[in-house]
């Protein structure tokens, strides 16, 4: 039993960190450590230097453009991204459709699709919520009709984030009444250009438009552009639960936030005492960071664990990093608004954007504290709620 | 990166396990809490029988000889004797008292003494705290004053850990400074009868025994200072270390044991007609109770691996860390499996409040939370401010 990473891994490492710190340009970067808003030009400019690297895609097979890293080196690598900070490379096409496609996918959708993904020459999003399918997503009602050589899709998808960014959808709709409700659905990829498809945005209480509503109104999908068998697309969907292992935690991201908090706080006078120095705020700190190194070994003891798993299978235990790294990011949020203080309540969005011309009214930072915090709430919500997760826990490591 | 053990490692855990399945079934403890000293001697026998007793000692002492002083084996026995609740006093003897004497005594100290620990002859104990210290390792109000051909001390000691039952006892008194000075500290080791030492034993909320000790002008010889009689912190708060550590992997072990007694009993126990953990908000409950139990099981391997680190600060910030952890895991695991239980949880008769009771003790062992959470604060933390 030996925690350090061995000389090759700690090789690797800081050739990571030498990539990050030369290869992310620095307007990036700037906005990356003000937690300033990318726009869908910063997301592909930097996707596109990770993949010419040959790094966009470090989990897809190497034919497919990935790497045989293995999961050690792989989550060494997501760290030092979200650590650097960098941005990820759009999880969309690289965690979700892109994976589901080299499992499940035709060769004509791999050879066509994969390259594109993983150099984002085309940008997915996920048509899974509904109205009235959000927790229990099996209910979904979105239905694909099959008319000759195509199927004609009726209904409406919600939350969909960063479809006004998106050129494709990868979409669960119901092909099938018959069954169960999961033994109905098929995954399909429509192209979000074809007509009686509408996107409609959402606001979000951090003032931001990353949410959409997505309308279809006999929106004509090519028959081929279905992936696997028909009625077999929850299987594929399920496909990626807990699949995710590595990095979902998102721990660099929220010892990133440690880091500025602290460097912050030295800078925020109480009388004459800086924030930094007061003993409140030290324990409070101290504190999360106690459950920030207990969740990082315990992402490293998945981690390690999943070289002895059969390629593919999820690791149950997964669901506990999603649970605890998302109350995490929530409470380091937290803690930069505690150090933000009353600045963190002026609304300023161009600075939001970094798209201002004046300074600002605070200190710069502070302009991005809010939004952030107010955002994060999602996090326990997206990707199974924290309380489904319990629900998986209870199910599939307790056997209650 | 590696969290697997060795072959030889896993040959332990098997042994120990079998051990502890053998001989602590909840009314074999029982029993053993009989005894006048509050344990099995037959058990501790068989300790030394396995090669326990010696586990952190150099080969020539009568121990096994591990590279690293046996952190990751020390961790594998003591997870295995929190699953039982064990009685013997090995943390007192052999990790603190143990450690003190293999790390800090001369070679004829460690000649005489580890290989009567190691072959389970000889029973030690730390006195070390005392009434007003509250947890700060460096308040020693007990004196040690230069005697003719050795040292004279006087004071009073309390919580000493298995002191009921120590053949000697390892004595700390300052020498010079103030009450809570770093330097003028003292090892000395005193045998349990001699003439000026009065102590009273009594059992602990969990079922284990300490014990208040009353030194009245002790003569000991110089012969029997341990190390540096002016500077023996440092070396106090490296066994500390380690016995934290220690601590942690008994600790994660009574919580594991609790949480699958607990998931049993969600299983089994039925009302309203179906088991109750068909319950979602019990489910819940229990999901809490898992996360925060591999919370402490990372930090108690972290523990573990920092326990031996050169740099003393790194040290004790880590373990101060995985204390933190350790014990706000201990804390609401116990209560949770408590609550879980319904009322047979509240019974003595039924081993779930039993952990809950050596989980309480562990709190207060050493340092509580708030301690090492205001240490590691003031120490920096362990993730540095951005430049």
């Amino acid at each position: 039993m030996d925690l350090r990473f061995t000389a090759d891994e700690i090789q690797f490492r800081d050739e990571v960190r030498g990539f990050f710190r030369t290869a992310l340009p620095a307007s990036i970067r700037r906005k990356m450590e003000l937690g300033q808003r990318l726009s869908k030009d910063d997301i592909v400019t930097w996707q596109r230097i990770l993949n010419a690297k040959g790094w966009a895609v470090p989990s897809w097979p190497v034919e497919w453009g990935g790497t045989d890293w293995g999961p050690v080196k792989t989550y060494i690598f997501k760290e030092e991204m979200q650590q650097a900070p960098a941005p990820d490379p759009l999880s969309f096409n690289v965690s979700m459709v892109g994976p589901v496609l080299i499992a499940f996918g035709s060769e004509a959708q791999k050879k066509h699709f994969l390259p594109k993904l993983a150099n984002l020459d085309i940008w997915f999003c996920q048509g899974f919520s509904e109205p009235g399918a959000g927790s229990d997503l099996a209910s979904l009602r979105t239905a694909a009709k099959r008319e000759g050589d195509h199927y004609i899709v009726n209904g409406q998808k919600i939350w969909t984030s960063r479809a006004h960014n998106a050129d494709w959808m990868f979409c669960l709709v119901r092909t099938s009444s018959e069954g169960k409700p999961q033994q109905g659905i098929s995954y399909l990829l429509i192209d979000v250009k074809t007509p009686g498809l509408t996107i409609r945005p959402i606001h979000t209480i951090d003032g931001e438009h990353h949410f959409n509503e997505v309308f279809f109104d006999n929106v004509r999908v090519p028959a081929e552009n279905i992936v696997g068998e028909e009625n077999k697309g929850w299987t594929y969907a399920k496909y990626l639960l807990g699949h995710e292992r590595v990095g979902i935690a998102r721990i660099g991201a929220a010892k990133h936030r440690i880091q500025r908090a602290k460097a912050l706080a030295a800078d925020v006078m109480i009388g004459d005492t800086p924030l930094s120095e007061t003993t409140r705020f030290r324990e409070k700190v101290a504190s999360i960071e106690v459950e920030l190194k207990a969740l990082e070994i315990t992402q490293m003891r998945v981690v390690a664990n999943s070289v002895r798993l059969p390629k593919g299978a999820a690791d149950p235990t997964s669901s506990i990093l999603k649970l605890k790294g998302t109350e995490l990011q929530q409470a380091t949020t937290e803690i930069l608004m505690e150090v933000a203080g009353a600045n963190a309540m002026i609304r300023e969005p161009d600075h939001l954007w970094g798209t201002a011309t004046e300074p600002s009214i605070g200190p710069e930072w502070t302009t991005t504290t809010a939004a952030d915090y107010f955002y994060m709430r999602a996090a326990s919500i997206y990707g199974g709620s924290n309380e489904i997760q319990k629900n998986v826990i209870a199910k599939r490591i307790l056997e209650l | 990166m590696d969290f697997d053990f060795n072959d030889e490692q896993r040959m332990l855990k098997d042994s120990v396990n079998q051990l502890i399945a053998d001989r602590y079934t909840f009314e074999q403890r029982k029993s053993y809490m009989k005894d006048a000293s509050g344990f099995s001697r037959d058990v501790w026998n068989q300790f030394a029988e396995m090669g326990l007793l010696g586990l952190p000692f150099d080969e020539k002492f009568g121990g096994v000889g591990y590279t690293d002083g046996g952190a990751v084996e020390t961790m594998i026995v003591m997870e295995a004797f929190g699953r039982g609740l064990t009685l013997e006093p090995y943390l007192a003897t052999v990790v603190l008292g143990g450690g003190l004497i293999h790390r800090g005594g001369n070679d004829a100290q460690r000649e005489a003494l580890l290989p009567k620990i190691a072959d389970g002859s000889l029973m030690l104990a730390f006195a070390h705290e005392e009434a007003q210290s509250r947890y700060n390792l460096a308040d020693v109000a007990t004196t040690a004053k230069r005697d003719a051909d050795g040292w004279l001390l006087t004071g009073e000691k309390n919580f000493v850990v298995h002191g009921n039952c120590a053949d000697k006892i390892i004595v700390s008194a300052r020498i010079a400074g103030d009450r809570a000075s770093r330097d003028g500290i003292g090892l000395f080791l005193v045998d349990a009868k001699a003439p000026g030492v009065a102590r009273k034993s009594y059992e602990t909320q969990d079922g284990q025994r300490a014990a208040q000790i009353r030194l009245s002008g002790v003569k000991v010889s110089s012969n029997d200072a341990i190390g540096d009689p002016d500077k023996a912190l440092p070396l106090i708060e490296k066994v500390t270390d380690t016995v934290l550590a220690a601590v942690a992997a008994e600790a994660v072990g009574a919580m594991s044991a609790a949480h699958e007694v607990t998931l049993d009993y969600l299983r089994t126990r039925k009302q309203f007609g179906v088991a109750i953990g068909s319950f979602q908000v019990l489910q819940h409950r229990a999901v809490d109770v898992l996360v925060s139990l591999e919370q402490a099981r990372s930090m108690a391997y972290y523990a573990t691996m920092m326990a031996n680190d050169p740099d003393p600060a790194e040290r004790s910030k880590a373990i101060s860390a995985a204390t933190v952890q350790i014990r706000r895991s201990g804390k609401f695991v116990g209560q949770q499996v408590v609550q879980l239980h319904g009322g047979i949880g509240m019974t003595l008769d039924y081993k779930i409040g039993h952990y809950f009771k050596r989980l309480t003790a562990m709190e207060s062992l050493l340092g509580d939370t708030d301690y090492h959470l205001a240490a590691l604060a003031r120490a920096g933390g362990l993730i540095e401010a951005s430049a």
